[in-house]
């Protein structure tokens, strides 16, 4: 049915899941020329490292200059001071320039944020997940220099000096995380603004606004002077990153033997003058262009989820067509500087996470999500030449970041729509699919204006927002299963034996199911409200000390308003918390009205005491459990109406209310990253039979292996939730390869997506299963349930086949290749 | 009232789009290669998987008749000649390694489950299939649900063998929108050997569809040491092509040992002498035979 996508290079054979070695038996390594492969190779095997440089520049700074300057200005200056200081790296084959540390994969510390200890970076070390190499030279220079001055300084010191000890039991029985406890708050997206103006321009628009400054009447005058002045430094400084840049592309021009490289880096140096002191105009300079705004933001702080570009197809778009047109680009070109571009972000790993925030979001990955496709701001079709090429540059690659994402409109063509799947059934996990017509949606619910919410999209992992215009925080993930665990236990966390909540009463005494909801009900309230009085402290703490100067530049109205990115300065101001475990706490809920209020075939009692002892001996009570209670993701209503009450809840207790900026709301979120495992090991058992430790439900998706209906019973039950509501939701869907194989797979896939996301569906991930889930699979059957194997005539669940049928799939899905 | 094993979601193999596969319990046919044995018996069968199993005794412990007996070996061994059927030891096992397969159905049960797809269904042009066993075993309460389901509008397959008395197939064709037929084997001899029935009416039935110029897919299930030889090949072809109108398309499916553990669970041991995979190759020329004739053949489908 598709024809081949005619591409120069033939796009060989993959193994799935692989990083940098799914070229099956072949010297080819991945990569559309001798320049990507090489950068490729680089980016991928160079290890993660920590760079000193910034905290050693920073705290140099701090000691001459604290207390000179108000506090803006302060941080704008340091910006300054590192672009002007740090070293510069121009890689050999390299087009797109300019690193964050010294050379590729070299991490900053934030000392002011969180200052590492000479332990942590020990632990750094060495870990052997999320590693980042630090030389010993390097550790006993940070001892004597960074960590004497920032100690009891940082903010992450200050935050827990500050914050209550009923806040504190809560947080460390990981009732809940912390998002700004050592990384800012970020968490935002690039519009099309800088496509249109340079740093001057904006530069230009600071000035008109100072002018304007009403020192008489404005109580706040001062405050936005000071504000305004820091912004104007801080595009200096991102002017000065980019000029010595080019000068540093022209010194190696000098001493290149090489005429076609001279007449690269001469190139460089050409596009770093121009951009981003003024505004790009073509389709080098409009890459090159975001990609210092990027570094500025990563640079000036750590902020959660790094920086996106956004809708970059639909801003390439226009520049693209132009060189084209023009004569001075050929697709092979662009498609080359994409890979430039999109190594570049791989190079940039997160920044070193301790602690429990390393528990909730143990990765490298930093979470730029490329929006592709979707909408215009008029509401036309977005999709255009960059997006296809994007598609092939994600196929092509296969590294690990940037994330990306495609943009299923009922606008967006069939045809972009499977040429995505095509990419999807490789079983990267990437691109993951989300729904402008339900996020359009829901922006406008929380107040944008129909333009700004269809220039916005989703960004981390699903989390909405009105691109260049919105600061939406995300401050941490509740754990709702958590919260139901100890209302079983009258607020005290049975692991621990601590108290961590309320009393809401021995649930041996309740007489219906309505008691106890009604007692989780007001566990829940309690712990939400904590959070946010928290959230506040914190939230107040980035906006008097640690204002975003450079990001603030960017970000609507800012400057207009004279106030800060984290000070209310964007023109909406949205904090959200993410509520995780809905499928575990819905099943557990299920379980307790079904087996012991309605059925009573299991007393309250019975079942404390079996979660309290992790089910030994309670086996066959825990087998009726898993097998005959209603579970959320199968269509079914008893189990689907619990959810639907819980995430209505959790609304109420959420949704609208202030955020301490002026206009500025929280709203609820449904993500949970990798937070679900964290979550799942400060637990006992549950009452839905989830064993003490095991990892609870991710995101809006039902629990491990309790959708045994197939996806459509799923999308169902996901629907049931008014999912406009939100900020975004989660689904993972786990797939055997043979579902995808053929081109009519392809297109019922297209079908589920289009049938999701017409019943409201916000996001849907595609988990093309590999041999190892298969073999895992196998080994613990009750947790992957739901693997469907579906065959002309025949359908079965893979751990329902005999054991060397299993096998057979296992060695047949290793050897499938599409 | 329909008497059904299952209704499944989601399926993706059995006619356009995404579709609603309604399971008939029984058939005519006993095909040595059967993937569903459970769809094999009229009457409700208990089934019995002994890896889910942990020996409880629940089970034991609420037969009424006694019939439950739990060994070290075999794990829970019934005494046939004692049971009824009852269910009740489904019911109590808290693991389903017990389950019972075969119940009498509402059409509205029927209906609320194939309804739960329609978003689907409309966004992939997809429907219902029903399937079995043979729904046309089952004319009259097949016929209503195809009526039901013709006034809600949504596409209406069966997936028959055919096996059945031609008054039935004419009474139920104009209620269909599309026939999955099985064709297994053209030499009637060998029919009865592997299928354990004649012919003659599944090929009658055929020409009958044909000559009403319904909409029809050949589904042709490929075992070596069957039907794969040449001559077998190219008789289905023959006659194919010398039908009033010819399938839309012919599915060649491959046959997978996958079935085996059904049959344990039924309590009956698979039979797969003299059956073989036919070879990827072997499956190519054929697939190249029925092209080369004309014929509209894809392999799976």
């Amino acid at each position: 049915m598709f024809e081949e996508l005619k591409t120069k290079n033939r796009i060989p054979q993959r193994k799935s899941n692989q990083e940098g070695n799914f070229y099956k038996n072949s010297s080819l390594k991945p990569g559309m020329n001798d320049r990507i492969r090489i950068l490729r190779e680089e980016s991928i095997s160079t290890p993660a490292s920590l760079s000193i440089e910034r905290a050693l520049i920073e705290t140099a700074f701090y000691k001459e200059n604290d207390g000179k300057y108000a506090i803006p200005v302060m941080r704008a200056l340091n910006f300054l001071e590192i672009c002007e200081k740090k070293s510069i790296y121009i890689g050999t084959n390299e087009l797109i320039v300019g690193e964050r540390g010294e050379k590729p994969k070299a991490v900053y510390t934030f000392p002011e944020l969180t200052c590492h200890s000479v332990g942590d970076l020990h632990v750094l070390n060495t870990r052997e997940q999320q590693r980042y190499v630090i030389s010993e030279e390097d550790i006993d220079i940070y001892r004597h220099e960074v960590i004497p001055y920032w100690k009891g300084r940082s903010q992450r010191d200050r935050i827990f000096e500050h914050v209550p000890h009923e806040w504190k039991a809560a947080y460390e029985a990981g009732m809940f995380t912390e998002f700004m406890e050592q990384r800012a708050p970020g968490h935002t997206c690039m519009d099309g603004k800088i496509y249109r103006k340079g740093m001057l321009d904006f530069k230009r628009e600071i000035e008109e606004e100072m002018a304007k400054l009403d020192y008489c009447n404005d109580p706040e005058a001062l405050d936005k002077e000071d504000q305004l002045h820091a912004m104007a430094i801080s595009c200096d400084a991102i002017i000065r990153l980019a000029e010595r840049h080019a000068g540093k592309a022209e010194e190696m021009a000098r001493h290149e033997k090489n005429p076609a490289r001279v007449e690269e880096l001469n190139r460089i140096a050409e596009v770093c003058r121009r951009v981003p002191a003024h505004a790009p105009r073509n389709f080098w300079e409009a890459i090159q262009m975001y990609w210092f705004i990027h570094l500025g933001v990563i640079t000036e702080l750590n902020g959660w989820d790094a920086f996106n570009p956004g809708h970059f197809d639909q801003h390439l778009a226009p520049f693209y067509q132009n060189d084209l047109e023009n004569g001075t680009l050929t697709r092979e070109e662009a498609k080359e500087l994409l890979c430039c571009f999109w190594i570049k972000v791989n190079n940039q790993p997160a920044p070193p996470k301790v602690g429990i925030t390393a528990n909730e979001s143990g990765t490298y990955n930093d979470f730029t999500n490329i929006n592709i496709g979707g909408v215009k701001p008029d509401g036309s079709d977005g999709v255009n030449d960059v997006s296809y090429l994007m598609l092939e540059v994600i196929e092509e690659l296969h590294i690990l970041q940037p994330g990306n994402s495609v943009h299923i409109a009922s606008v967006t063509p069939n045809r972009f729509l499977h040429a995505a799947i095509k990419v999807i059934r490789q079983g990267h996990g990437y691109p993951s699919v989300f729904n402008p017509d339900v996020y359009i949606q829901e922006m406008l619910r929380s107040g944008k204006s129909l333009c700004d919410a269809r220039e916005g999209g989703c960004s981390g992992c699903i989390e909405v927002g009105a691109f260049g215009k919105e600061a939406y925080l995300l401050t941490g993930y509740l754990n709702v299963p958590k919260i139901l665990e100890i209302t079983l236990f009258n607020g005290v966390d049975p692991v621990t034996g601590k108290k961590v909540g309320i009393e809401t009463g021995d649930p041996r005494g309740f007489t219906s199911y309505d008691e106890l909801y009604d007692a989780f009900h007001a566990q829940l309230k309690y712990i939400i409200d904590l959070k946010i009085r928290i959230n506040h402290y914190i939230d107040r703490m980035y906006a008097r000390y640690y204002p975003a100067t450079f990001l603030s530049v960017v970000m609507d109205d800012c400057i207009k308003k004279g106030r800060d990115y984290y000070n209310g300065g964007p023109r909406y101001n949205t904090t959200y918390i993410q509520c995780t475990g809905l499928g575990t706490v819905t099943d557990s809920l299920s379980s307790l009205k079904k087996h012991v209020f309605e059925m009573k075939d299991i007393g309250m009692d019975q079942l404390l005491y079996a979660i309290s002892v992790n089910f030994e001996g309670e086996e066959v009570l825990r087998q009726r459990i898993i097998n005959h209670t209603p579970f959320f993701g199968n269509d079914d209503d008893y189990a689907d109406e619990i959810a639907v009450k819980v995430y209505d809840d959790m609304f109420d207790l959420i949704d609208n209310r202030p955020n301490g900026k002026p206009g500025g709301k929280y709203h609820l979120n449904m993500l949970s990253t990798t937070c679900h495992n964290y979550f799942g090991n400060v637990m006992g058992a549950m009452p839905n039979g989830r064993l003490a430790g095991k990892a609870i439900s991710d995101g809006t998706s039902p629990s491990h292996g309790c959708d045994t209906h197939g996806p459509s019973a799923v999308i169902r039950s996901l629907s049931k939730l008014d999912q406009v509501k939100s900020g975004g939701t989660l689904l993972n869907l786990r797939f055997l390869p043979s579902l995808l194989r053929r081109d009519e797979d392809v297109v019922k896939l297209g079908n589920l997506i289009r049938s999701y996301f017409a019943q409201g569906g916000h996001h849907v991930q595609f988990n093309i299963v590999d041999t190892a889930t298969l073999i895992a699979a196998r080994d613990n059957p009750e947790e992957y349930k739901d693997l469907l194997v579906r065959m002309a005539g025949y359908s079965d669940y893979f751990n329902d086949m005999h054991e060397n049928l299993k096998q057979e799939i296992i060695e047949r899905t290793e050897n499938e290749s599409f | 009232m329909p008497f059904l094993f299952d209704i499944k979601r989601y399926s993706i193999n059995d006619g356009p789009g995404v579709r609603v596969t309604v399971f008939f319990k029984g058939c005519p046919l006993s095909c040595r290669w059967c993937h569903n044995p459970e769809s094999i018996s009229f009457k409700t069968e208990k089934l019995y998987d002994k890896s889910k199993c942990i020996g409880c005794g629940s089970c034991v412990a609420v037969c009424p008749e006694n019939a439950l007996t739990l060994t070290k070996t075999s794990g829970v061994v019934t005494d046939s000649g004692e049971c009824v059927l009852c269910g009740k030891c489904a019911e109590v096992c808290p693991t389903k390694a017990i389950e019972m397969s075969g119940r009498d159905y509402s059409e509205d049960e029927v209906m609320t489950a194939v309804l739960k797809e329609t978003h689907i269904m409309d966004a992939s042009g997809g429907g219902v299939t029903f399937s079995g066993g043979e729904p046309l075993m089952y004319p009259e309460a097949l016929k209503s649900l195809l009526i039901r389901c013709g006034m809600e509008g949504i596409h209406r397959a069966i997936d028959t063998s055919g096996c059945v008395k031609s008054p039935v197939v004419e009474d139920i064709l104009p209620h269909a929108d599309l026939f999955l037929y099985d064709l297994k084997l053209m030499n009637a001899q060998n029919h009865r050997k592997w299928v354990g029935v004649d012919n003659t009416l599944i090929l009658k039935n055929l020409a009958l569809i044909s000559d009403h110029d319904k909409e029809y897919h050949i589904r042709i299930p490929l075992v070596e040491g069957v039907n794969t030889d040449d001559e077998n090949i190219i008789k289905t072809i023959d006659f194919l092509n010398g039908l009033k109108r010819k399938p839309t398309v012919v599915g060649l499916l491959p046959y997978h040992n996958i079935a085996s553990k059904k049959y344990e669970k039924l309590g009956k041991t698979y039979n797969g002498n003299g059956m073989a995979e036919p070879s990827k190759e072997r499956m190519t020329q054929i697939l190249s035979v029925f092209t080369a004739n004309g014929l509209n053949a894809v392999i799976g489908g």
